[in-house]
């Protein structure tokens, strides 16, 4: 196989475009796609400043990479989440990633800030933990970016992921998520606008965009996530994607321009009136904010209530 | 050739040549959920793999609903 652009050996193949790229096209191909993205989407503005979300995962550090790269103003932003051994080789993948490209690392550590990891405010609060780690992200990095001034933060998720939460959204017709499930939240009162800069490209490349840079990241994957509907749904987009290149991403971006619309206006009308949380002022329906409640259940069961994580099992084929 | 698998980590032989789109059917993965390595070296579907090559096939998958 040649490069579609320079007719040097090939190193990877992107089906849905119908191409191989040699290592030097392909780290180019990635690069327009974010910038095409940031601009098609105006995520970011000339000058302001990013605060990244990075897991130690392949997305995000590539992510913080590109961005970098690209000429903007990132800094990265990692949250311990305890989950035992896996959340203490993420961190040092992120540590040694910042070191090399000498970038700024803000870290928050949730278990010696708030008592807990994920693992016991999911017991607690009795959420599947994915909700719990989701809960805790989305509510810190928004606090963080407001207490840092910066802009926009910018999060790792890729094609694979928006087209794997379009299809959850679809299959449950959650009319309120479709009218949100946009590449761009803008910032409102209490809220840092949040972008997606990777949609365009699907998460083969980004490991492969790792692989080609030198990036380590960590491979395993949580073992907290094990099992989680939103895998289930990637390994059936590609079974899909297999027999037929190019359909998440027809699915996604066809969502966008023609499915996104009609969902949107009853998601705005959904959204009450928001007033600042009773313990941290952040913005909420309710009285107290999630998180906080989050938080509050963890303290009411007891501090020393670990919960072990779990071990990894066979999975089958996805 | 010995080729490593992930989650959970593995070691497999398997016996070559045979072309990278040919090893993945031969494991039932799907090649839209992996990426195959040679040494230190991304490799495309239609690649030859020689009985002496060190193989890794990467899954790239991951995250969960946060």
């Amino acid at each position: 196989m040649r490069c579609r652009r320079c007719r040097a050996p090939a190193v990877i193949e992107v089906r849905r475009h119908n191409a191989g790229f040699c290592s030097t096209c392909f780290l180019r191909h990635c690069a327009e796609q974010v910038r095409r993205a940031i601009e098609e989407h105006k995520m970011v503005a000339p000058g302001e400043r990013v605060l990244v979300a990075v897991s130690g995962g392949k997305d995000s550090l590539a992510l913080w990479d590109l961005l970098l790269d690209l000429g903007y103003q990132a800094d990265g932003l990692y949250l311990g989440l305890g989950i035992g051994a896996y959340s203490d080789e993420s961190g040092a993948y992120v540590r040694t990633f910042a070191e090399s490209r000498q970038a700024r690392l803000v870290e928050i550590d949730l278990p010696s800030r708030f008592g807990f990891g994920v693992p016991e405010g999911a017991a607690a609060a009795r959420r599947v933990p994915c909700s719990a780690c989701g809960l805790s992200k989305r509510h810190l990095f928004n606090q963080a970016a407001l207490n840092g001034g910066y802009d926009v933060v910018a999060t790792g998720h890729n094609l694979d992921d928006e087209a794997a939460v379009l299809l959850g959204n679809v299959l449950r017709w959650s009319t309120d998520y479709l009218g949100r499930q946009e590449p761009v939240l803008p910032e409102a009162a209490g809220f840092a606008r949040k972008v997606k800069p990777l949609i365009r490209l699907g998460e083969r490349e980004m490991a492969a965009y790792c692989v080609l840079r030198g990036i380590d990241y960590i491979v395993e994957e949580c073992p907290m996530a094990e099992g989680n509907r939103h895998l289930g749904y990637k390994a059936a987009l590609n079974l899909i994607e297999e027999a037929s290149p190019g359909s998440k991403q027809a699915f996604y971006t066809g969502f966008l321009a023609r499915g996104l619309p009609h969902f949107r206006p009853e998601s705005e009308e959904d959204r009450g009136e928001l007033k600042p949380c009773t313990t941290c002022g952040a913005p909420t329906p309710s009285g107290q904010c999630a998180f906080c409640r989050l938080v509050d259940s963890v303290a009411a069961v007891g501090e020393s209530t670990p919960v072990p994580v779990p071990t990894r099992r066979r999975r089958a084929r996805r | 050739m010995k080729v490593l698998l992930r989650n959970p980590r593995r070691e497999v032989d398997v016996v070559g040549p045979l072309r990278v789109g040919a090893l993945l059917r031969h494991l039932d993965l799907n090649r839209e959920s992996v990426l195959v390595i040679r040494g230190d070296t991304l490799v495309t579907e239609d690649a030859l793999l020689d009985d002496t090559d060190l193989i890794e096939v990467r899954p790239v998958i991951s995250g969960g609903a946060g």
